[in-house]
């Protein structure tokens, strides 16, 4: 295990973390997510994995009560410091969520809100941003006719993938995703994965799934969670042909869970 | 995500290469008893560890794209014959391999007639080989039937081979040794014969999803 946890952009360090009325939901976790790749986070629900997700860009600083112990490094910052400008954390490590949540405007502005927000008002320049990111999210032929529809009109797939453009317009350098698929048919669950595959060259990559399949398809490394704790972390041909603790073995082979 | 085709590509090379190999080591086995020359021997007994770490690769890709790509159909039925297929190639080297050990012990002596029948087995059994791994890349189905239709012409020859030397066993007590040998050489022809049929009987499988082994067991009749 000493080889996948070195030389990693984001280092998850004896992380602890409670909820609201000291629940302790994730327990000295220290897990590596490596630059170039895409990282899995497998368990049964409740495991903590959505949870140890959101710790990645302070999502549970909006909720009262809460309270991280530990790091989390990224690029030698610890992104769970008090000073951190969350604003700005969110836009470098930007967030994809289990149902697609366009905004209630046009396929261009749903792209353009962030760049709107980060100064760019030129018009050549906005389009030349949008075109990019929804061409780096493999939806640009699908879409180039109607920019100006309602984003409402695109199919749940191409909705995922419009935030995820949406999400790549503002040059993040981590993307996590919530269950990227579990709201899409299986075509379009393959177009995601295929997706993230390719996005890996830009974009450091952390999914959260139930879906161990998934997390076979398409990540390098994977980590096994259980009642709050990290199982085991590998790289995936291990994790899924040979893992070393037993319960890993156990849960990818659907012996529980 | 499906399989890639470059993943299924680079199984495809792999195998080849392997057989590729194992041609050469059919030719060069018996090469090695007709030419007596112990270091065409040799050479076939040291290829045996680069095709045995071909067969661990090759069934450790496999295992991986099951694992990681969870193949069904076509694919599944591809990454299934090539794990089966890659175990015949690997027994077939070591009856090279085995050959080439008897040819060594056999420098000494005068060539017999055998040779020659020998040598055509081994024509057959190499092309049979060859062709066999040409049906699985090209998907031929035809070809595949052709290669277990050829077997019977090697069984016939091994049959012959050996009726001719028990012959001059009786015969010539003091050849004994040497006949013997030439036996187990011909049975281990007829033998990459017979493997040469599986892959080609895996590879109609491949195609068709027809499991066409042991037919005459299951239906009392021929495929």
């Amino acid at each position: 295990m000493t080889n996948v946890l070195n030389g990693a952009e984001l280092e998850v360090k004896n992380l602890n973390f409670y909820y609201a009325g000291n629940i302790h939901a994730l327990k000295n976790i220290n897990v590596p997510v490596h630059q170039n790749a895409v990282t899995a986070l497998i368990g049964p629900s409740g495991c903590g994995k959505t949870t140890l997700l959101r710790c990645f860009n302070r999502m549970h600083d909006l909720y009262p009560g809460s309270r991280y112990e530990g790091e989390v490094m990224f690029n030698n910052i610890n992104i769970l410091a008090e000073d951190i400008d969350v604003i700005d954390l969110r836009s470098r490590i930007g967030m994809v969520f289990q149902k697609p949540t366009p905004f209630p405007m046009s396929i261009f502005d749903n792209i353009a809100y962030g760049l709107r927000l980060r100064g760019i008002k030129k018009k050549s320049e906005l389009q030349d941003h949008v075109e990019t990111a929804i061409r780096q999210a493999a939806l640009w032929d699908e879409v180039k006719h109607k920019l100006y529809e309602s984003a409402y009109t695109l199919s749940g797939g191409q909705q995922q993938r419009l935030v995820i453009a949406r999400a790549l317009a503002v040059n993040p350098e981590v993307l996590l995703f919530d269950e990227p698929t579990s709201a899409l048919d299986p075509i379009s669950t393959s177009k995601i994965e295929e997706l993230a595959v390719e996005l890996k060259q830009t974009v450091t990559i952390l999914v959260v799934t139930h879906n161990m399949q998934q997390a076979a398809r398409m990540s390098d490394f994977t980590g096994f969670m259980m009642l709050g704790e990290l199982i085991e972390f590998d790289n995936t041909d291990v994790i899924f042909t040979n893992p070393s603790n037993k319960l890993t073995e156990d849960y990818i082979s659907g012996r529980f869970g | 995500m499906a399989i890639r085709d470059d993943e299924l590509k680079h199984l495809k090379e792999m195998i080849l290469k392997m057989a590729s190999l194992v041609e050469s080591s059919i030719r060069d086995s018996i090469r090695a008893l007709v030419t007596q020359e112990p270091s065409i021997a040799n050479a076939v007994i040291t290829a045996d560890h680069t095709i045995n770490a071909f067969d661990v690769q090759i069934d450790e890709e496999c295992i991986r794209l099951i694992a990681r790509r969870q193949p069904v159909g076509r694919d599944l039925r591809f990454i299934t014959t090539g794990m089966k297929i890659t175990s015949d190639l690997e027994r077939i080297a070591d009856h090279a391999v085995n050959i080439a050990e008897r040819a060594l012990k056999l420098f000494e002596v005068h060539p017999m007639k055998a040779y020659s029948d020998l040598s055509r087995m081994r024509e057959i059994a190499q092309r049979m080989v060859k062709d066999a791994i040409d049906s699985f890349v090209n998907e031929d189905k035809a070809l595949a039937q052709e290669v277990i239709d050829r077997d019977a012409e090697v069984d016939d020859l091994n049959s012959s081979v050996v009726n001719e030397l028990m012959l001059v066993m009786t015969k010539e007590p003091g050849n004994i040794v040497q006949a013997s040998q030439l036996i187990y050489i011909s049975r281990n022809i007829e033998r990459i014969g017979d493997h040469a049929t599986n892959i080609a009987e895996m590879v109609i499988y491949m195609v068709d999803g027809r499991i066409v082994r042991h037919m005459a067991d299951i239906t009392g009749q021929t495929p």
